[in-house]
């Protein structure tokens, strides 16, 4: 589904990522796990085309897509979910969905705000309220919510589990269980290990802008030392 | 002069002021169309399009063209009109994918100094092609004539006008409100990148703001024919009366735009029979009185926040070793060279020390403060006619007089920024408009005591500062102790709160910063530095005028801290001596002046977006590390 | 006497009753979790505390003396520091520069014209970063740090105004785990060492329970329970609203 290779990318003179190689395969779920500042951000940013990468390359679904517009990249069905939730403030939660919506391709079920809703309930009793004025928690749903109106095959979801309600992260965790059943493929970043054990088939730890362990998310769990050198756990 | 008001002869009492309420109705619908069609772009874009009024113009111009060529009648008329609008809606989408769009990244306001460079360009070229004599449209055909209501005849043509407005709002509204178009650039406003994140093209979502807004422009433009007659000045005077309807309505609000649009519209049609002493600043007056009582304008809402916010500004670090011995090298040029300068280039060099100062008072206010200012002219001419006033008056000796210039700057500055400051962007920018078009008509009309027009004369340095050069070296001294001061204040404890306040008025305000107190004591200073400046140059010109004090004037000002770049220490003084220099030569070679500076400032815009200061520090960083 | 004591406090925005009748105290040098569902009002009751936020009902007393509906500069003088969920410092400053704004504005010479900020509080603002594990970034603009440094500057700007109550609105979030039980831990630490009253609200159960002295669970508003953590934990109402079955947090 997506594989990247040597993806470098840099903000002004810093080098952030400096060759990054990661796959994620059809209906699989791969974690990013990662300290703060690591890269991991900046590597789902690069793959969808909102920091220009400046080596390495990136497939998705069998195209080259290093270097595109983020548009492009979002049309070829890749949704991206940000860290800082980026909810349109001034739009209600129906309108903040209407911008995300896209056609969904061929023989895909397409997502309603009412299925949505059904997804994340507390959204749906806020259907008109401002962005703006939703707490942080609701954000984040109504983020996760907006991509998938564009009805994606694959989505990047940049630590969705941050500051949501442990309930909530669990329902999360069933929800991307779901989204995987669905047949979309995601890549996920997260620092939440227990999170991450939960829902990912495999894991990818970044540190300083390099790839060091990749492996299924059982060898994680057997490899104390790889968690304590990079994750400080 | 309106067409009707040449045709009726003696009107009765009643169906003269009924006349002059419908005129009013019919200027504010025009005046809606413009204002609406600049609501909308800068709703969206954040870019205050000073070419906005250009689109205006051309819209005129190029309906008259169209309709006196094409064969007479309602085919010939009305297609003409409507070709003119599609015209110069392209114009306007053009004018975005050649040249906004590679700037939307620069710093804020930048894009206005872009503008300004198609104002400019746009002016010569409409001198070149229809010449400077004013030139008059046929009469609609179908709305000749008059018709009778309670027995009083109303224009048909006016009718027509009045009838417009309110259908484009009402379309304005569905499109915006209605449509799946609407939500998306509406989402846009508040954050492009994750627009584009979601599969929107937002690239065509701008072009098509733009060909809206221009459109429009044009519409109105096009739409005066019947009514006006089409000038060189129809960009200028109507971009300011549309920013005051935009901003006294409430950025990005239809409804407000038309609103403030009527009440504009009416002001103007009654403000001659009722105050016809201040008629000059009757607009201003009332922008000023809205925007104190109702900050965001009539209808305009207070920002619900999360809008992204732009990439963060840089730090502000000491002057790296180059860059001091750079500027020691120029000083020690502007000190040695000037006694082997003629009289001609001595008054200049003494201009570009004053402007530098001038630049620099306004950059604390624009960059570290992060206040637009549109009417910094005001303390700059303040500062002039307060040390002309002791000459003329007091019978002060140069000296005290011009210690004098930046206290009468410097009050100005508390008591119009005790209103300015409470603001923020171009609310903010537009009451300092406003306050300094009130300065300038109070120079203007106050004739008893500032001669008026015909300004103050004879303002001339005392005998031992009277050669050009001795007078130059007083310049320098008290314009570089003046910039310096400034940098000095950046660097302080002062200017890193007055930051604080722009990068987060949040977090100021949680640990103890009162930004009220802060942005009105940084107004002031800035108004008393500009003081100075307008003082010196009151004695090396011998003589203050109202222009001192007039738009033109902020606007250069502005330009010359864009010009530099707003980001930068080192950019008010690279602006203001390249836009003097720039200017004066300029004007020197050609009579198309405007032309060539505005053809300069886009290409600076496009290949230094930062400033040339900034463009300038970007390399050095590049190659010197730093990051 | 309790540094802070909260009785009655409510807040609605429009129809929404965000707050509904909130009362407690914090002690000197004790840590106090706000927890609850998204949405039930923690950040909202935070906001009324430092005074970002006018209260409908209720008073806010700090040391006895009632500080309700004052400006959140005024609070700040009164010797409390917060941090926000969304974190909020200066950008274009480095992260030592955003230090010795607070320190300066602490000693009350934000006035200052002419000596430069450089040369004025950055050995105690380096200190005071290097104690927050910051040292390395301490010159780095703040506009370019990741988020979970972001919160550590957040904190070190809240401890420099030697507070008698410090406010955290999520302080660990965007932190890997094992740092952010270390932070907190430091933060317990200075807490108790200087007498500081903490009151913080966390979606992390390790630092909750890891860290906290007496928890509160916020609900739609109002209090549901209020306790030891060990309490708070076994309430069966806490695990149905907030807690779930612990699976995704290292099984409470
Ligand atoms: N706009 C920027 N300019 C310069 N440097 C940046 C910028 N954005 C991020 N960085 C730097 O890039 C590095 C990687 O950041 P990134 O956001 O990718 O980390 P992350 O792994 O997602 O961290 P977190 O878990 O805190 O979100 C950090 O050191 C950060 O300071
Ligand atoms: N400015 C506002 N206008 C209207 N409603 C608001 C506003 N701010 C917050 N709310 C609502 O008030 C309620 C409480 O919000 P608050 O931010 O206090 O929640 P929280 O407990 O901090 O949640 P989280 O853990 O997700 O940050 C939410 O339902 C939110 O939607
Ligand atoms: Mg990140
Ligand atoms: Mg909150």
């Amino acid at each position: 589904m997506l594989a990247v290779e040597g993806l470098a990318a840099q903000y002004g003179r810093a080098q952030i990522l400096e060759g990054v190689t990661l796959g994620v395969e059809e209906g699989e779920v791969v974690v990013l796990l990662g300290r703060n500042g690591a890269g991991k951000s900046t590597t789902m940013k690069a793959i969808m085309g909102l920091v220009r990468p400046s080596a390495g390359r990136v497939r998705f679904r069998g195209q080259e897509i290093a270097g595109r517009e983020p548009f492009e990249i979002a049309r070829l069905g890749l949704g991206y979910v940000p860290e800082d939730r980026r909810i349109f403030g001034e739009l209600t939660v129906l309108e903040n969905l209407e911008v995300g919506r896209r056609p969904a391709p061929p023989g895909m079920t397409p997502w309603t705000p009412e299925r949505l809703f059904a997804l994340f309930p507390s959204l749906a009793e806020m259907r008109r309220r401002p962005g703006a004025r939703m707490s942080g928690g609701e954000q984040q749903m109504l983020t996760i919510a907006r991509t998938l109106m564009g009805n994606p095959r694959m989505i990047l979801l940049d630590e969705p589990s941050e500051g949501l309600a442990p309930v909530v992260v669990e329902r999360m965790a069933e929800t991307i269980g779901a989204l995987k059943r669905e047949g979309l493929s995601i890549l996920l970043s997260e620092q939440n290990l227990h999170f991450a054990g939960v829902v990912a088939d495999r894991a990818t730890i970044i540190e300083k802008g390099r790839i060091r362990w990749s492996g299924t998310m059982p060898a994680l769990r057997a490899a104390p030392e790889v968690r304590e050198q990079y994750l400080s756990v | 002069m309106r067409w009707y008001g040449r045709c009726a002869r003696r009107v009765e009492g009643l169906e003269n002021i009924a006349l002059q309420a419908l005129s009013g109705l019919a200027s504010a619908s025009s005046l809606f169309l413009v204002a609406s069609g600049l609501t909308v772009i800068f709703g969206v874009s954040r870019i205050v399009n000073f070419a906005h009024g250009s689109f205006y113009m051309l819209g005129a111009y190029i309906a008259w063209s169209l309709v006196t060529r094409l064969p007479r009648g309602d085919f010939g008329f009305w297609g003409g009109v409507l070709a003119a609008v599609l015209i110069v809606g392209l114009l306007g989408a053009a004018v975005e994918v050649l040249l906004l769009r590679r700037i939307y990244r620069a710093p804020e306001l930048f894009q206005l100094l872009a503008t300004f460079g198609v104002v400019l360009v746009v002016q010569d070229a409409t001198l070149a092609l229809w010449g400077a004599q004013d030139l008059l449209g046929p009469r609609a055909p179908g709305l000749r004539g008059s018709v009778e209501i309670l027995g009083l005849r109303f224009p048909r043509y006016e009718l027509f006008l009045i009838a417009v407005g309110p259908v484009v709002l009402g379309l304005l509204l569905l499109l915006f409100h209605r449509t799946r178009w609407g939500t998306l650039v509406r989402a846009a406003t508040l954050d492009r990148d994750m627009v584009g994140a979601l599969g929107v093209n937002q690239r065509w979502l701008f072009t098509s703001i733009f060909f809206l807004g221009s459109l429009l422009a044009g519409l109105g433009g096009a739409l005066q024919l019947p009514r006006e007659s089409v000038n060189l000045h129809m960009d200028l005077s109507i971009i300011t009366e549309a920013f005051v309807v935009v901003v006294v309505g409430g950025l990005g609000s239809l409804a407000g735009a038309a609103l403030a649009a009527l009440l504009i519209g009416e002001l103007h049609a009654f403000g001659i029979l009722i105050f016809p002493k201040i008629t000059l600043v009757l607009v201003f007056l009332v922008m000023a009185v809205v925007l104190v009582i109702r900050p965001y304008g009539l209808l305009g809402r207070r920002p619900a926040g999360l809008i992204a916010p732009g990439p963060a500004e840089p730090v502000i670090r000491p002057a790296p070793l180059a860059l001091r011995r750079l500027g020691l090298a120029a000083l020690g040029l502007a000190v040695i060279l000037p006694p082997f300068a003629g009289d001609y280039a001595l008054s200049v060099l003494t201009e570009m020390a004053i402007m530098v100062l001038f630049a620099a008072s306004l950059h604390l206010i624009m960059g570290p403060g992060g206040m637009a200012s549109f009417g910094h002219a005001a303390y700059f001419g303040l500062g002039a006619y307060g040390a002309a006033l002791a000459v003329k008056w007091l019978a002060l000796p140069m000296l005290p007089a011009l210690a004098l210039a930046p206290f009468a700057a410097g009050l100005a500055g508390l008591v119009f920024g005790a209103f300015c400051v409470r603001l923020s962007g171009v609310y903010a920018a537009m009451l300092t408009l406003a306050f300094a078009q009130i300065a300038w008509s109070a120079a203007f009309q106050w004739v008893e005591v500032t001669g008026g027009d015909n300004g103050i004369l004879g303002v001339w340095p005392d005998a031992w500062a009277a050669p050009k050069l001795a007078y130059y070296y007083l310049t320098l001294a008290l314009c570089l102790g003046g910039t310096l001061f400034l940098r000095r204040v950046i660097h302080a404890p002062f200017g890193y709160a007055l930051r604080a306040q722009r990068d987060s008025p949040l977090r100021a305000e949680a640990i103890g910063i009162d930004s009220f107190v802060v942005r009105f004591a940084a107004f002031a200073l800035a108004a008393a530095m500009a003081g100075i400046a307008g003082g010196l140059f009151a004695f090396a010109k011998g003589s203050v005028f109202p222009t001192f004090l007039g738009i033109s004037r902020s606007v250069d000002a502005l330009l010359m801290v864009l010009l530099g770049g707003v980001q930068t220490l080192a950019g008010p003084i690279v602006g203001a001596l390249a836009f003097t220099g720039l200017h004066e030569q300029l004007v020197r070679l050609t009579d198309y002046w405007r032309l060539g500076l505005g053809l300069i400032i886009l290409a600076l815009v496009l290949f230094f977006p930062q400033g040339l200061a900034g463009a300038a520090r970007a390399r050095w960083e590049a190659r010197h590390g730093d990051a | 006497m309790a540094t802070l004591e909260v009785a009655g406090l409510a807040k609605s925005f429009g129809g929404v009753a965000a707050v509904r009748g909130v009362s407690f105290a914090v002690g000197p040098g004790e840590l106090l979790a706000l927890i609850g569902p998204n949405g039930a009002g923690k950040s909202t009751c935070f906001n009324m505390l430092n005074g970002q936020l006018r209260p409908d009902a209720g008073t806010v007393r700090l040391h006895g003396r009632d500080i309700t509906g004052l400006a959140p500069r005024r609070i700040w003088r009164l010797g409390v520091g917060r941090t926000f969920q969304i974190t909020a410092t200066f950008g274009s400053m480095t992260v030592r520069e955003n230090v010795q704004m607070a320190l300066l504005s602490h000693g009350r010479r934000l006035g200052g014209l002419w000596r430069p900020v450089a040369g004025q509080e950055a050995g105690t603002a380096e200190a005071l970063l290097a104690r927050l594990g910051m040292a390395e970034q301490a010159g780095r603009p703040c506009g370019i740090l990741a988020y979970g440094d972001l919160k550590r500057v957040e904190l070190a700007i809240a401890l420099a105004n030697a507070p008698a109550l410090l406010l955290m609105d999520e302080p660990t979030a965007g932190m890997a785990p094992g740092e952010r039980t270390a932070l907190m831990a430091l933060v317990a630490g200075i807490a108790r060492e200087r007498g500081i009253a903490v009151l913080f609200t966390e979606h992390d159960m390790d630092v909750v329970f890891g860290h906290a002295d007496r928890v509160l669970v916020l609900d739609r508003g109002a209090l549901l329970a209020e306790g030891a953590p060990e309490a708070v934990r076994a309430d069966p109402r806490v695990r149905a609203v907030y807690l779930g079955s612990g699976a995704t947090q290292g099984g409470h």
